[in-house]
C-alpha cells in the first residue's frame, strides 16, 4: 500500500501561509527533492525576507535567515566554505529576488555559482500586505498601484528567466508553475534537477515558480489559480530558458 | 630572534588574517584598503583559500554572514563610504550572534568626502553604525605591526564573544610601510556546534536568525547581548599609558593621532611641562578606568583626532566632566602637526603667548 508521507525533510509543523498559497507546495516539493537525492545532512537553506520568511522553521536541513535580498550572497559565502560537501539552496519571493537583490541574483548566476535558487513569482508583495513587486503585470491592482500598474510611470515587469538567459554564466534557468497537477509534476521535475545540477557540480540553477496569492490578488483560491493560466502565464511563458548541458543557450552565437 | 619584514598596514592585516586561520575574503575595491584585496588575491589561492571580489560592499558583507553561519573564520574590508554599505549586514551579524573581522581604514567623509586618511567614523564604529541596539569590539591599530596584532585579536574576540571585531585604521597606516614581525602563537578557534554545517543526520538542525518576531522573547534577547557586553567591558578594554604618573593636561589620541601627540608631549616634556598620552587601543570597549585613574593628576585633556571630534564624547563620559577636555584636531584628510598638539598643550599649561 502506497502511503502519501510527508517528506522527511519537512519539519512536521503547521505553517503559516494562508489558504490558497501555493508556497506549501513548493516547499513539498523542495523537500521531497531533498529527500529522494538524500542530501538533507549536508543541505544548508537559505530564507529570504517576505511571506517564506520563516522556512527555516519549515525545513529540517540547517538553515540561515537572510537580509532581504542577499539571500544568494549570502549562499555564495556557505558554498565556499565548503563547495565539495555543502548542498546550499535558497528560497526567495519576487521583491527579495527581483527587486532589492537583483545585484546578488545577477551576479551569482554570472559567476555560476554552484547554488540553487527556488524564485517565487507571484506578482506581489504578500508579506507587507499587497504592494506592487517588479514582477506585477501591466494593469495589475495593487495597494501601491491602485488605477492597475502604469508602465508609464512604474516601467515594466522583470522577466527574471529571460534577463538570465542572456548571461553566459549560469547552468539551467527554467519556469515553471504550481496550478494544476500537470505543471505541479513538472516543477517538481525542474525542482529536483536544480539540486542535481548542484551534486554534479555543473552550477547556477533557478527555478522561477509562478505562483498564487489568493489573498493580496483578492481572490478565491480556485480563481487565482485561473488568473494563473489567464493572466500570469501568458506574461511569462513557462519552459526552458536556459540547460548549457543540454545545449539549449539563447543568444550563443551560431559558429561562423 | 623573529625576522622582520618591511610591509604596508594593509599588506600586514591581510598577512595576519591568514595566519590566524582565515580562509575566506570577500572584498570590494575601494582607496585606500585596496591592498588588503589585492594580497588576498596573490596569496588565497596558494593555500587553499578563497578570494571572491563582490559585486558591492553588501553582497561582501553577506558573504561574511554565510561562511560565519557555516562556522569558518573570514573577513572583509573597506573604507568608510563601503563600511556604510556594510552596515546593514554587520546589523545582521550581531543580531544572529555570528563572529566576523571587518577592516575599515577610514577616509574623510561625509558622502564621497575624500581618499585621505581621517577618524570621522569613530562615531559609526563604536555606536554599532547600523540599526538596532549593537556593538562592535573597535581596535585601533597606531602601527604596522599593531595592524597585525590587532587583526589577529580580532579573530580571537570575535570567536570569544561570538560578534564582530572591527579594525578602526586609517589611510596613513593602511599605506605607510614599516618593520612587522609575524611570530604569533595562534590559539585554535573554539568549537562552533551552532554552526550551519550540515545536519549529517546525527543532530536537530541548526538555525542562523536574527529574526525575533515576539517582542518578550526579542527583548530577551537583547539583555542577554548587553550582559555579555558588559563582561566585555570589564575584560577587553585596553589602552597605552604614556608618561601619565604626574601628568597634569592628559591627551587622549588612538591610531596615527597618538603618534602625533606622542611628539608633542615628548617636546613638552622637555620644557617641564608635565603632560601625558592614554592611547585606546580598543575604542569599544572604551578604556574608562585608564581615564578614571588618570584624574588622580590630570587638571585638562585634549582629545587629539582627525574629526570634528568625536571621540571627545566619551572622553567626557569616562571623566564625568570632572575637568575640562578640548580638542585639537584636523579634518577632511588633513593630519595636525606635532606643533599643533604642542601649541594646544602649552595653551592648557597657560603658557601659550610666552
Amino acid at each position: 500500500m502506497v502511503v502519501f508521507d510527508k517528506p522527511h525533510a519537512l519539519a512536521d509543523v503547521p505553517l503559516h501561509y494562508c489558504p490558497g498559497c501555493t508556497h506549501g507546495i513548493v516547499h513539498r516539493l523542495v523537500a521531497e527533492a531533498i529527500d529522494e537525492l538524500e542530501i538533507e545532512g549536508r543541505t544548508v537553506g537559505v530564507a529570504p525576507v517576505g511571506c517564506a520568511v520563516m522556512a527555516y522553521d519549515y525545513f529540517t536541513c540547517d538553515m540561515i535567515e537572510a537580509a532581504h535580498g542577499r539571500a544568494p550572497a549570502v549562499a555564495t559565502g556557505v558554498k565556499r566554505s565548503d563547495p565539495d560537501n555543502l548542498i546550499v539552496f535558497t528560497y526567495q519571493g519576487d521583491g527579495d529576488l527581483a527587486s532589492i537583490g537583483t545585484a546578488e541574483t545577477v551576479h551569482a548566476a554570472a559567476r555560476n555559482e554552484n547554488i540553487t535558487v527556488i524564485f517565487i513569482n507571484n506578482a506581489i508583495y504578500g508579506m507587507t500586505g499587497g504592494q506592487m513587486a517588479p514582477t506585477s503585470l501591466p494593469g495589475q491592482v495593487t495597494q501601491t498601484s491602485p488605477y492597475g500598474r502604469d508602465v508609464n510611470a512604474c516601467g515594466y515587469p522583470v522577466k527574471i528567466c529571460e534577463m538570465l538567459s542572456m548571461l553566459e554564466g549560469p547552468e539551467y534557468l527554467e519556469r515553471v508553475a504550481v496550478n494544476n497537477v500537470k505543471n505541479v509534476r513538472k516543477a517538481k521535475k525542474a525542482i529536483r534537477k536544480a539540486f542535481q545540477n548542484q551534486i554534479d557540480k555543473k552550477g547556477f540553477s533557478l527555478i522561477e515558480v509562478i505562483s498564487a496569492c489568493p489573498t493580496n490578488w483578492g481572490m478565491t483560491p480556485s480563481k487565482a489559480l485561473k488568473w494563473i493560466d489567464d493572466n500570469m502565464i501568458p506574461y511569462y511563458p513557462l519552459g526552458v530558458y536556459k540547460d548549457r548541458s543540454a545545449g539549449i543557450i539563447p543568444g550563443a552565437k551560431e559558429e561562423a | 630572534m623573529a625576522e622582520k619584514v618591511l610591509m604596508k598596514g594593509n599588506e600586514a592585516i591581510a598577512e595576519a588574517a591568514i595566519i590566524a586561520g582565515c580562509r575566506h575574503y570577500f572584498g570590494y575595491p575601494i582607496t585606500p584598503q585596496t591592498e588588503i584585496a589585492a594580497y588576498m588575491a596573490k596569496r588565497m589561492p596558494k593555500i587553499g583559500g578563497t578570494f571572491l571580489q563582490a559585486e558591492s560592499e553588501i553582497a561582501a558583507i553577506n558573504m561574511v554572514y554565510g561562511v560565519s553561519a557555516a562556522g569558518k573564520r573570514v573577513m572583509t574590508s573597506s573604507s568608510s563610504p563601503g563600511i556604510s554599505l556594510k552596515s546593514e549586514g554587520i546589523s545582521y551579524l550581531a543580531g544572529a550572534d555570528l563572529p566576523s573581522v571587518v577592516v575599515n581604514c577610514q577616509r574623510g567623509g561625509p558622502g564621497l568626502g575624500g581618499i585621505q586618511p581621517s577618524q570621522s567614523d569613530y562615531f559609526q564604529a563604536t555606536r554599532g553604525g547600523g540599526h538596532g541596539d549593537y556593538h562592535m569590539i573597535v581596535l585601533a591599530p597606531a602601527s604596522v605591526q599593531e595592524m597585525a596584532e590587532l587583526t589577529i585579536r580580532g579573530f580571537e574576540l570575535a570567536d570569544e564573544y561570538r560578534m564582530t571585531s572591527m579594525i578602526l585604521a586609517d589611510g596613513t597606516i593602511g599605506q605607510m610601510m614599516e618593520p612587522v614581525s609575524f611570530d604569533f602563537e595562534i590559539k585554535e578557534a573554539p568549537a562552533k556546534p551552532w554552526a550551519t554545517t550540515g545536519t549529517q543526520m546525527k543532530r536537530e538542525h541548526n538555525v542562523v536568525n536574527s529574526l525575533y518576531l515576539v517582542p518578550d522573547v526579542l527583548e530577551v534577547k537583547n539583555f542577554e547581548r548587553y550582559e555579555k557586553y558588559a563582561q566585555i567591558c570589564e575584560k577587553e578594554a585596553v589602552a597605552e599609558e604614556y608618561m601619565l604618573e604626574d601628568a597634569e593636561i592628559v591627551i587622549a589620541a588612538f591610531g596615527i593621532a597618538a603618534r602625533v601627540a606622542r611628539n608633542a608631549v615628548n617636546a613638552a616634556r622637555a620644557e617641564g611641562i608635565k603632560v601625558g598620552l592614554i592611547r585606546p587601543i580598543t575604542l569599544w570597549p572604551f578604556p574608562v578606568k585608564t581615564f578614571q585613574k588618570a584624574l588622580g593628576t590630570a587638571k585638562q585633556f585634549i582629545s587629539v583626532e582627525l574629526s570634528m571630534g568625536q571621540m571627545i564624547e566619551d572622553v567626557r563620559l569616562a571623566t564625568e566632566c570632572r575637568v575640562p577636555v578640548t580638542l585639537c584636531n584636523r579634518a577632511g584628510g588633513m593630519i595636525p602637526s606635532p606643533d599643533q598638539v604642542y601649541e594646544a598643550i602649552k595653551a592648557a599649561a597657560g603658557k601659550a603667548g610666552e
